[in-house]
């Protein structure tokens, strides 16, 4: 199979014991201020959008994952992190 | 001789502060050291001082984490030389996993940058061996990620191993909310490693080493270069 390119994306955030100030502020001061009442929590985290050359979109995936973890684009004192690959 | 260096990564900024309190008021020997160009074995202490290395891109501290000197630093810290992160420096320590856990945003949002009260947890490191349990040092802070954090368990062993060296501390020398200016576990202003030899603190000594900076003329923060000075030729601490 001749390589493709890949989309992926990579979310890095807060573990749940972790507060994330930047996520309440939005909720409470403006998501709740707003109305909207229905949404109960809100995180915000940082989002890695990558293009990646690869087989299948499994062997795209691991690379990112490997990447991730060598590479400590996120710490895991503090930090989940999630590969997607969107196409 | 002894001799420290400053590591200087792109985007420090406190690195000039720290040489020359270390070079004219401390008085010991230091080189302001580029951080490609540090080689092994040439000195006996390090400071990775303040500032924004790499625009404190992905995260502060993150990638300068990886700069072949840390490598070096990670090597002399198993050799128990005397490792100060400051600020930034903290930050990479953290990140390089020299130190446990994680500086996270403040919890305000904001950039904070403001006199601290801080109370020594912990008189065996070489940063504050020459002071005592329980003294308050008046350092300013100046950063806009000094959140320690940690998980619980983990948080649990820093403190049975005495790895909390510095906390926020209020006018009656507690940690309270109000005190902690960022919103770090257990007003955590700075820890050492398991060893000890390595320690990181959000605070800025360096800026309280001088009387003329210092509140009352007091330059409290010095004590940490004066341990470290000590520690390294007993002839040079306390003057």
């Amino acid at each position: 199979m001749s390589p493709a390119t890949f989309t992926l994306e990579v979310i890095v955030e807060n573990k749940p014991l972790a507060r994330d100030p930047e996520g309440e502020t939005i909720h409470h001061n403006l998501i709740l201020k707003g109305g909207y009442s229905q949404v109960t929590s809100v995180r915000a985290g940082k989002l890695l959008r990558m293009k990646v050359e690869a087989r299948s979109s499994e062997e795209a995936e691991q690379l990112v994952r490997k990447l991730c973890d060598d590479l400590r684009i996120y710490n895991p004192a503090s930090h989940i992190c999630q590969v997607r690959v969107l196409s | 001789m002894v001799k420290v260096a400053v590591i200087q990564f792109p985007g420090s900024n406190c690195d000039l502060d720290a040489l020359k309190i270390l070079q004219k008021t401390i008085k010991v020997p230091t080189d302001l050291v580029w951080h490609k160009d540090l080689k092994r074995d040439q000195y006996d202490a390090y400071v990775l001082p303040g500032g924004f290395s790499y625009g404190d891109y992905l995260r502060a501290g993150a990638i300068a984490a990886t700069s072949p000197s840390i490598q070096i630093i990670r090597e002399a810290t198993e050799e128990g030389k005397p490792i100060l992160g400051i600020c930034n420096g903290f930050q990479i320590l953290v990140e390089a996993g020299i130190l446990p856990g994680a500086v996270l945003r403040n919890s305000g949002l904001r950039f904070v940058c403001k006199w601290t009260r801080l109370r020594i947890e912990s008189t065996k490191t070489p940063f504050t061996r020459g002071a005592s349990k329980g003294q308050i040092l008046r350092i300013p802070i100046a950063h806009n990620e000094g959140r320690y954090y940690l998980d619980k368990d983990q948080l649990d062993e820093l403190e049975r191993n005495e790895q909390i060296v510095l906390r926020y501390v209020d006018e009656n020398d507690i940690p309270t909310v109000d005190s902690n200016p960022n919103g770090s576990l257990d007003n955590i202003a700075g820890i050492c490693d398991k060893k000890r030899n390595v320690m990181g603190l959000m605070p800025h000594p360096e800026r309280a080493s001088l009387p003329i900076l210092s509140p009352s003329n007091h330059p409290e923060g010095r004590v940490i270069f004066d341990s470290m000075a000590e520690t390294l030729e007993p002839s040079l601490g306390g003057k």
